[in-house]
């Protein structure tokens, strides 16, 4: 009894912080509509979320471009199916390695340093000191993180794309034999614009959720250094498995019809 | 003129202001006394709407501050721990208001008033250009006073303005709050429990203690209140009625 007790426990804090978040994402939305618009404190996330991202993304595409080559090279060899790896490199990158990835890394990298940072901001009285300068903390410190991931994600998905693709291609021609004229007709003949679009979508849905998180679970810290810790833990935390849920749903809304 | 009228808050269980009435006149300096976990930096938030209070109300000059930024361009804040925004350098910490929303001013502009405001609290122009976390403890102090009064506020609220600062800078920002205050002509509430603080700062004294106010009444007469709870407070007596009541 204690036993079932506990885990409707979790499932309503579960149900409640998905309901906060929810609510958290209506006013950041509310907030993107109406001025003042902080284009510095934009122009600030852009660079810290796109282009500092950029030599992690690009490592994570051309290493897991490259092994998915092998992989697939290697499966396909037990029934004759080695031709298939560009599509598959093509298809595996573009629909769910490059977007799931990126948003991944991005949840490693940038939510854990927006959840860091307002935290700190949080519990040096930071926040505080935005509002009595008549500065809404959410137009201030929100909406500019989470338009610039909506912005740069999706480009980081497609630089991520195009990086992996090329790993899987550098790999299927320099050690497995492939033809590297061949490999680029199939990988462009098989890619539809679907696909294509699919990987941005997820970019800009991954780029909000890893911004917003990193937000919320910093606005909403504990005191002190342990505060901070465990804001930036369940930031990551809740970012990574969200983006995961997202994924899954956004692959069945394109692919399953 | 600021009055607080039965104002209540609690976390939880635990009642921190219990109705606290208490009225701070235009232009004056009213300094809150009271122990460690008394409640002292809740009071001071709730004016700010930092903190919603549970009942009773507070109204500056006669009003509740419905127009949120109007009601806070009035204020200025030096929080305890400076609260200085880590990512500006020290120029646009002090001019943050001047460099948005309605008093926003040219950048060359925001930063010439900010310096001028820099050398009021006895810090060099070429702090300006430096960040938060290169200046010590005392000098962040002043930054977050020039900032506090960057925008030539009404009210100004000090917050253990002198708390982990040695004697002498203490005796230094205690001197400033004084003289920035007086030339400005502002209302000031300031909560501490340094006793040199409030000789220093104070016109009158609030004594906050178990959720209300104790004893209230002008510095010239806190010696003599012959409340035995201010005395020992103002003594720092280890025994008496407060450490009986913890």
């Amino acid at each position: 009894m204690r036993l079932l007790a506990g885990i409707g426990a979790q499932v309503l804090g579960l149900l409640a912080l998905i309901g906060r978040v929810a609510l958290y994402f209506v006013e950041t939305l509310s907030h993107l509509l109406r001025p003042p618009f902080y284009s510095r404190e934009f122009g600030i996330a852009l660079i810290n979320i796109g282009w500092l991202s950029l030599p992690v993304v690009g490592l994570t595409a051309v290493f897991t471009g490259g092994a998915l080559a092998l992989q697939i090279y290697a499966g396909g060899s037990r029934f004759d199916a080695e031709a298939v790896v560009p599509q598959i490199v093509a298809i595996g990158m573009v629909r769910e390695l490059g977007p799931v990835l990126v948003g991944l890394m991005i949840a490693a990298r940038v939510t854990s340093s927006i959840a860091a940072e307002i935290a700190t901001m949080k519990v040096t009285e930071q926040i505080d000191a935005l509002v009595t300068l008549s500065t809404h903390p959410m137009k201030y410190l929100t909406v500019p993180r989470v338009l610039a991931a909506l912005v740069t994600v999706p480009v980081l998905v497609g630089i991520g794309d195009v990086i992996g693709v090329l790993g899987g291609y550098q790999v299927a021609t320099g050690s497995l034999g492939f033809n590297p004229a061949v490999y680029l007709k199939n990988t462009v003949d098989f890619l539809e614009p679907l696909d294509i679009i699919s990987s941005l979508v997820k970019g800009a849905v991954f780029g909000v959720i890893a911004a917003l998180m990193g937000c919320y679970a910093g606005m909403n810290s504990g005191r002190g250094a342990q505060g901070v810790g465990a804001a930036t833990k369940s930031a990551v935390e809740a970012a990574a498995v969200l983006i995961l849920a997202a994924n899954f749903l956004l692959t069945r809304m394109f692919f399953s019809l | 003129m600021i009055e607080f009228n039965g104002v209540t808050k609690s976390f939880g269980p635990k009642h921190v202001l219990r109705g606290v009435d208490l009225t701070i006149p235009r232009g004056t300096s009213m300094v809150v006394i009271g122990g460690s976990g008394t409640g002292k930096s809740v009071l001071l938030k709730c004016v700010l709407g930092l903190i919603k209070p549970d009942g009773g109300s507070i109204t500056v000059e006669g009003g509740e501050g419905h127009d949120r930024d109007a009601f806070l361009a009035r204020f200025g804040m030096l929080f305890q721990g400076g609260a200085l925004f880590d990512s500006l350098p020290v120029w646009q910490n002090v001019a943050f208001r001047l460099l948005r929303g309605a008093l926003a001013r040219p950048r060359d502009e925001a930063k010439a008033i900010a310096v001028e405001k820099l050398r009021r609290v006895g810090l060099s122009p070429d702090v300006a250009d430096l960040f938060p976390a290169e200046l010590s403890g005392g000098m962040q102090k002043r930054v977050g006073l020039a900032r506090a009064i960057c925008a030539e506020p009404e009210i100004i609220f000090f917050d253990e303005p002198t708390t982990g600062l040695d004697p002498i800078m203490a005796g230094v920002i205690n001197e400033l709050v004084r003289e920035i205050v007086t030339e400005m002509g502002a209302t000031a509430m300031t909560i501490t429990h340094d006793m040199t603080s409030v000789r220093a700062i104070a016109d009158n004294v609030a004594m906050l203690h178990d959720g209300k106010i104790r004893w209230t009444g002008p510095v010239s007469e806190m010696d003599a209140s012959g409340d035995p709870y201010l005395d020992q407070f103002i003594h720092g007596r280890a025994e008496g009625p407060i450490a009986a009541v913890r």
